[in-house]
């Protein structure tokens, strides 16, 4: 079972790295949403620099929704799920190898990449490991709230839109307390801790309840 | 092993696709399943294979221990199942992971239906009756008794039929089942051939 899991999770990793994959998509979403903001908003570091943890998680939020639609159709459209019921892989063990893999080509890059993406938005340092902290805690709940939208919306074509409509609402807690979380690391009245463990906490919710919510979804929508 | 079905019934957006069906499959058996287009010959299979629920009705598989009935069996639907962006020998090489009871090596497999120099090539570069033998090599790669197929010969050459049919006649002979759908004739030997679908009436409401 270990072996079909781990199988699952290359497979994805492959496809993603493969011409026409998913894995810079993410990132150059997030590079384009981070260089554009201060362009908008003018010459003003002081601004940047407060508003910099917000630009950078709606970022996240915004690169992680990107490429989400296709997590469950890809596999329903060229019969793909239809064999991994085949594997004595539980459906929620298929979902979290792949919600793991989509974590690894999104989130993961996301937050690596959050301190030089940081310098264009005039982040110090400690808000720069602040971002990367909050970001690789966080973006977790993103992929598994998105999965569940995903699995939802597998059997939908142009499903896109309403896998938005569906997870947008339900990312709003982890966007307050990931930007909370930042900010808090750059000073003010909230220790770090609290928001950060909120944040955390979200992640291991999302992470039970998205892998069991895609995989009833999926067999729901048979 | 051995596969029963009772009383099967199918029900497909609110239509009635079949109804009534009833057949028993021992080892070395094999059933040859035809219809018009549209009898729910595919969604039989789909069923039998774990994916559908019926109407009414229950599937049976006696002798594959606790292992549920999907688990013992391959199903080649008429989607291929491969990604473009893999070669065929990285497809394979997945599906035995995945499937585990492993039997051939992917290299093997791909051998036995006759695209051993394919086996680098993505799946994207090959034609679609390639990408069906792929599809087949699978059955192959990962040792399960019953196989149901959807239009196995469809989008293959003559020689790849030949080749399909000693698969299959090879599986038979070893014990395994085999329930295909298909509309060109399978020289199968025992083969029972079971019709399904209703001869569509007047005023049958779409």
């Amino acid at each position: 079972m270990t072996r079909a899991f781990l199988a699952l999770i290359a497979r994805d990793l492959r496809l993603a790295a493969r011409v026409g994959g998913s894995g810079a998509l993410g990132l150059v979403f997030f590079l384009m949403i981070v260089t554009i903001v201060p362009f908008a908003l003018g010459p003003d570091l002081n601004l940047l620099a407060r508003i910099g943890p917000a630009v950078l998680w709606l970022a996240a939020v915004l690169a992680t929704l990107i490429g989400l639609d296709r997590l469950f159709q890809a596999d329903e459209e060229d019969g793909s799920l239809d064999l991994l019921r085949q594997s004595p892989l539980p459906l929620e063990l298929v979902v979290l190898a792949k919600a793991v893999a989509h974590w690894l080509t999104t989130g993961l890059p996301l937050a690596l990449a959050s301190p030089l993406f940081g310098l264009l938005v005039a982040l110090t340092p400690p808000g720069m490991a602040a971002m990367v902290a909050t970001l690789l805690v966080g973006t977790p709940a993103l992929t598994f709230i998105g999965a569940i939208g995903a699995a939802l919306t597998s059997g939908i074509r142009r499903g896109g839109l309403i896998l938005a409509i569906l997870v947008v609402p339900l990312m709003v807690p982890t966007l307050i307390f990931g930007v909370s979380a930042a900010n808090a690391a750059l000073g003010g009245t909230v220790p770090f801790a609290t928001p950060f463990l909120i944040l955390s906490a979200l992640s291991l919710a999302a992470a039970v309840i998205g892998t069991a919510g895609a995989a009833a979804a999926l067999r729901w929508g048979e | 092993m051995r596969i029963a079905v009772e009383n099967l019934a199918c029900r497909r957006s609110g239509r009635l696709v079949f109804e009534g069906l009833s057949f028993a499959l021992a080892e070395g058996q094999a059933l040859v399943v035809t219809g018009r287009n549209g009898a729910g010959k595919s969604s039989l299979l789909a069923i039998l294979a774990g994916l559908l629920r019926p109407d009414a009705g229950a599937v049976r598989g006696d002798g594959i221990g606790e292992r549920p009935l999907a688990e013992a069996l391959h199903l080649v639907g008429h989607r291929d199942a491969l990604k473009g962006a893999l070669t065929a020998a990285e497809s394979l090489a997945f599906a035995r992971d995945l499937l585990g009871d492993e039997a051939a090596t992917p290299g093997e497999a791909l051998e036995a239906v006759g695209l051993a120099h394919a086996a680098r090539l993505p799946v994207a570069y090959l034609s679609a009756g390639q990408r069906r033998r792929v599809a087949l090599a699978r059955l192959l790669v990962a040792r399960r008794p019953l196989w149901l197929l959807d239009e196995p010969t469809a989008a293959l050459d003559a020689a790849a039929q030949e080749t399909l049919v000693a698969l299959m006649r090879a599986h038979l002979s070893e014990g395994g089942l085999v329930i295909a759908a298909t509309h060109a004739p399978l020289p199968l030997p025992g083969a029972t051939e079971l019709r399904i679908g209703r001869t569509p009436r007047e005023g049958d409401g779409e």
